[in-house]
């Protein structure tokens, strides 16, 4: 199939960036996304022409690096994916397609499509563990049982890869999704609720601290999150800070 | 005599380890303040080493290539762990996962390496739990097992098929809480591009910041090195894009001897390519194996209409199908190892029965699972003589509560539904066994650097069991290299910080700026990938799943002009002061081109069969086994590390011996 | 306090309550309104007391106006805050995909209904101060259903009040059900509240919108 592709393209953090044509042929359905990109940069570069940089790694949906806003949405319109196991079928002969970069204050630009997500590692760095020694002299793994469904939604919540489709999506570039995944978690687990009170304050404290935006409830990170995690944590999560704030 | 000591403890198999970590040196936590350690690598071992180093009280530098610890492939892995747990109470113990690991290993391992590995393994589960990583549970509350390919036990842990992810977040939960106490500087988007040794001692690295194209100089009193494997050097595989030898290659050129390059995993149910734009393979979770049936048609004619697709695979009944595992290994079936499971769905599509518009692919079939669950539930759920419909319908529920997620990814990736089309599949590089040569301490031959996780030679021998690489990671970093780097760093309390202006930084980092100088100036006739894919065509068609002399011979040569014509003609377009993808590619391909020489030569020098490295010339010729593969125990139960002497194929072989005197070698027989 | 509204949970959650609170007035604004299309003797009466009762007058009348004041000072404090959080926008952004129209334009819907609440204190609120606090004009406790059939006199301006309580509908269908999220109320029974949320959302502008006409019709 043929395709235009409209991709901003921006040299460094503090160069002006603009969107780029770029006209394809013989794009096949069964390329991923990603694919159809290396395709696109083989031919620049044999052109000589710089190609176009943007993340990507595992190509399976699990590390979390693919940062695509594509035709406005954060990994394209299919559901439940990240932009590397989108495919071209997704596509029709003719299409144009945006190609942005997730866009947020809290995630400044690299160069072209490659973004600096390293708020969201602070956010974790603030209080996303448990304080435990890694001695190994910890109580046997089955000392303490814990509800299976319990156990269910922590693990749901722990899914969450870190790629940002949540704040890309959302309107106000809100990290409350993300933040929320890993403070559920933990909140829901017995051996996370010792901290769990200095653990809310910290990350919503850094979260804050980013530049993201509010949350107002519009549902978009939960449509768009590659791992269907869910707005139950940042409800959760609210809760547990309220719980925290009023303890003092 | 051998070059080469193994530091493996003295005494009786079960107390070598106890009594070594008694015996061996300590720093004193006042002294641990002043010595500064390098981890390259944010995987499980080297996340969880870091952590732990941290919290010991060493100053610790990570530098990994993603950016955030968090993205390291180990996130990939999805099965599960082992540990001898026996929760099951269905007669697991140490002693048994040792025993199977060696054996699974087709005897190339270390048995004191492995029952070490066996008896941390415990505390592994004990200690990810206590940080929170939310393994699947029953409905008691209690942790829940499953069993996976080659052993009798349940001893598996798992999060679903998200099991490498729970762990790897784990590690980086640790590191994140040191981070927090300042303990760990991490470096994301940092590549190593040099070790850098002062008076024969590992002193330092020099790296390159991904971002601002900066050569950097950072020094400390060790360095680890857990950058995981080097299946990338196929080109396809099921490593993530970035994965690479660099930094265990560089520590080989500096003088690490590479232990057994030839042992690599070839992974038996990967999606099929589907075209020549393809970049990557995408694995399908072993445990499908259970329940599926493999499969390609009997007669070729079929096998050709289907790749002409005139012919559907739902139109051939029973007797039109060979059900080729089955055939030739009643005793184990569709659950043989994954080396045999590999191997012989390459030796059908060699034969011309491969399905797919490839003629690449072999059948995962999953209807008589269907129709045998559809039964049962049909008889639980009380329906009487239900219809065929009924049945069905109930079978594909069943399947879909079991492997649901791995079924959509199908779905997603080959646009066919498994639940009425049989699923295709194909073997993919997945693993590798061999890497860095290690003494029992994790120490390379290069003293002060250290090697841990998959980046190391390992406890797998020539082969992996399932549910064993998150295992042997997390034991290394946890609970194994922390403290017996303290044996070693004991000797540097005294030591101070070390300096970066001097000599020997001065000409690592010469040498590294001269080589990306070098790379920038190609004549600019083909791209980096070009000469990875063709690499990567050479690795599989003449190294892959089964290797014969004249291959390999022809290997060696053909790697050996395409690495010249890539250091004359290869085009990294863009600049080196900034991010450049194509730069870090290059660099990356160039240390393949010279580790894919020395992978064939070890091929070729191992002349028996063993695990996943199958030689054509040693099969068995007779009796029961005729046509499997041959170990030559006599000549060959040794470990093959080589020394870098300028060129790849000139390294030189030192042979460390095995010594089992726990474990009876014998033949692996699935018939 | 003060710290605890710095944070972006706080602010949400302050958003909530102080909303929630002008839900539970509009419910009692509505409760009086309705009783004039069958009785002007009841509306007259609860008129009164409202418009005399201290507590009411000096008391809830200052709360209320500093909670509508609040809703939205920081609404705009937030529309502003959020604005800044993706300093350059894409070229292409497909919010329908993946969220409601109301959602995403709760500003809009709130700039209408505060457009109206200038006209509703110009109409209604101005003119009672006047009256009450700077004449000091005699109270005659029978004057208010008169003064409310007067002011729905005019089609255009009834059409007006109609036409702002169409975007308060849009305003609470988002905000009233999305309240008991911000205040981290999501379990099992959230279903039904918000499905009650939606109802009240629709049903209680709609009865403004009844009121208005009937009292329309009626003069």
């Amino acid at each position: 199939m043929k395709l235009t592709l409209k991709i901003w393209r921006q040299k460094d953090a503090k160069s002006r960036g603009e969107l780029v044509d770029y006209q394809m042929k013989g794009i096949e359905g069964d390329m991923s996304f990603l694919e159809m990109l290396d395709v696109l940069n083989e031919e620049l570069i044999n052109k000589g022409e710089e190609p176009v940089v943007f993340d990507h790694d595992c190509r399976e949906g699990i590390c979390g690096v693919c940062s695509l806003q594509i035709n406005g949405e954060p990994h394209g319109p299919d559901r439940l994916i990240t932009a590397c196991q989108l495919h071209m079928r997704k596509f029709k002969d003719g299409d144009t397609i945006f190609i942005e970069p997730f866009r947020a204050k809290a995630f400044p630009i690299i160069k072209d499509l490659m973004i600096d997500r390293s708020a969201f590692d602070r956010i974790q760095q603030a209080g996303g563990y448990i304080s435990v020694n890694t001695s190994g002299n910890t109580v046997d793994a089955n000392a303490i049982p814990i509800e299976k469904e319990k156990a269910d939604d922590a693990f749901a919540a722990a899914t969450c890869i870190g790629c940002g489709a949540c704040v890309a999506a959302c309107k106000n570039a809100s990290a409350m999704l993300f933040t929320s995944a890993k403070v559920s978690q933990y909140a829901l687990l017995p051996q996370g609720q010792v901290e769990a009170a200095d653990r809310v304050l910290a990350m919503v404290k850094q979260m804050d601290e980013e530049g993201f935006g509010n949350c107002t409830n519009t549902g978009a990170c939960e449509i768009e999150c590659p791992k269907g995690i869910s707005l139950e944590n940042i409800a959760r999560m609210n809760r547990e800070y309220l719980k925290a704030s009023l303890k003092g | 005599m051998s070059i080469l000591d193994s530091k493996i403890p003295e005494g009786p198999l079960a107390d070598k380890w106890t009594k070594h970590k008694n015996t061996i040196n300590l720093v004193n936590p006042a002294n641990k303040r002043n010595i500064d350690i390098i981890v390259v690598g944010t995987g499980l071992a080297g996340g969880s080493a870091a952590a732990t180093l941290a919290e010991l009280g060493y100053n610790v530098k990570t530098f990994c290539y993603q950016d955030s610890p968090r993205r390291a492939h180990s996130i990939a892995a999805q099965g599960g762990i082992n540990a001898a747990k026996n929760y099951q109470g269905d007669g697991d113990s140490v002693y048994r996962l040792f025993y199977d690991t060696v054996k699974g290993g087709d005897y190339r391992s270390r048995e004191g390496n492995v029952h070490r590995l066996a008896e941390v393994s415990t505390n592994i589960i004990d200690q990810c739990v206590a940080q929170g990583v939310p393994f699947a549970r029953e409905y008691g509350g209690l942790l829940d097992n499953r069993s996976f390919g080659g052993v009798l036990v349940s001893r598996t842990f798992y999060a679903k098929g998200q099991t490498g992810q729970q762990l790897l977040l784990g590690a980086y939960s640790a590191m994140n809480r040191q981070i927090n106490r300042g303990k760990i500087k991490s470096y994301t988007r940092h590549e190593m591009l040099d070790i850098v040794k002062i008076d024969g001692k590992a002193r330092g690295i020099i790296a390159r910041d991904l971002v601002t194209g900066e050569i950097e100089r950072h020094s400390a009193h060790a360095v680890v090195l857990a950058s995981g494997g080097y299946g990338n050097l196929f080109y396809l595989s099921t490593y993530a894009m970035g994965s690479n030898v660099t930094a265990t290659w560089k520590a080989h050129r500096r003088g690490a001897f590479f232990a057994n390059p030839c042992y690599t995993q070839i992974h038996p149910t990967c999606i099929p390519v589907s075209g020549d734009h393809q970049s990557k393979l995408t694995l399908m979770s072993e445990s499908l194996r259970n329940d599926g049936r493999i499969w390609v048609p009997k007669r070729i004619e079929d096998a050709e209409a289907i790749r002409a697709g005139t012919l559907k695979p739902t139109q051939l009944s029973e007797e039109e199908r060979d059900y080729y595992l089955e055939r030739r290994y009643p005793a184990f079936g569709n659950l043989v190892p994954r080396d045999v499971a590999s191997r012989a769905a390459k030796e059908r599509c060699d034969a011309g029965f491969g399905v797919n518009k490839t003629g690449e692919a072999v059948y995962l079939d999953f209807a008589a699972a269907i129709q045998r669950y559809g039964a049962e539930k049909a008889h639980t759920s009380g329906i009487h003589n239900p219809t065929k419909e009924e049945i069905t319908k109930l079978g594909e529920e069943v399947v879909e509560a079991k492997y649901g997620n791995l079924f959509q990814m199908y779905e997603k990736i080959v646009d066919e539904n498994p639940y009425k089309t049989p699923m295709m599949i194909y073997p993919a590089v997945h693993y590798a066994m061999g890497g860095l040569w290690v003494d029992y301490n994790l120490q390379t031959t290069i003293p002060g650097c250290y090697a841990a996780g998959e980046a190391n030679f390992s406890d797998h021998g020539a082969n992996r069991l399932g549910a064993s690489a998150l295992m042997q990671g997390l034991a290394d970093g946890y609970f194994v290299l922390p403290y017996t780097i303290g044996d070693y760093l004991s000797h540097d309390i005294l030591t101070g910080k070390i300096p970066t202006d001097t000599p020997e930084f001065d000409e690592a980092e010469q040498h590294v700026k001269d080589r990306i100088q070098k790379l920038m100036s190609g004549s600019g006739a083909h791209s980096v990938d070009y000469y990875h894919k063709k690499l990567g065509k050479i690795m599989w068609n003449k190294c892959g799943m089964s290797r014969n002399e004249k291959d390999l011979k022809e290997a060696i040569d053909e790697i050996t002009a395409l690495r010249e014509d890539f250091w004359k003609n290869v085009k990294v377009p863009g600049t080196a002061d900034n991010m450049n993808p194509e730069l870090e590619k290059a660099g990356r391909v160039a240390d393949f081109l010279e580790l894919g020489e020395l992978f064939a030569k070890d091929a070729l020098d191992r002349k028996e069969s063993c695990g996943g490295h199958f030689r054509e010339e040693s099969v068995e010729q007779s009796g029961e086994q005729k046509g499997e593969a041959l170990r030559d125990d006599k000549n060959f139960k040794y470990v093959a590390a080589w020394e870098y002497k300028g060129v790849p194929k000139e390294a030189k072989l030192h042979k460390e011996d095995l010594v089992f005197e726990n474990i009876e070698l014998k033949t692996r027989s699935y018939k | 306090m003060g710290g605890l509204i710095k944070s972006s949970i706080a602010r949400k959650v302050a958003m909530a309550l102080s909303g929630l609170f002008l839900v539970f007035f509009l419910l009692q604004h509505f409760t009086i309104n309705f009783t004039s299309i069958f009785s002007a003797d009841v509306f007259n009466e609860l008129s009164h007391f409202m418009g005399t009762n201290p507590f009411v007058q000096f008391l809830l009348q200052p709360i209320l106006i500093f909670g509508v004041v609040f809703h939205f000072v920081m609404g705009f404090i937030l529309e502003i805050k959020n604005n800044k959080a993706r300093a350059v926008k894409y070229a292409r952004f497909k919010g329908g995909a993946n969220s409601s129209w109301v959602s995403r334009n709760m500003i809009w819907s709130g700039v209408v209904v505060l457009a109206f609440l200038g006209l509703h204190f110009y109409d209604f609120w101005v003119p009672e101060m006047v009256h009450k606090y700077i004449e000091f004009a005699p109270e005659d406790p029978t004057r208010y259903y008169t003064e409310l059939l007067h002011r729905f006199e005019s089609p255009i301006r009834t059409g007006l009040y109609a036409l702002s309580f169409v975007f308060l509908a849009l305003h609470l269908w988002h905000g009233f059900a999305s309240s008991f999220q911000s205040v981290g109320f999501n379990n099992k029974y959230s279903v039904a509240a918000t499905k009650f949320a939606k109802a009240f959302a629709i049903v209680i502008p709609l009865g403004f919108i009844v009121v208005a006409i009937v009292l329309h019709l009626t003069h």
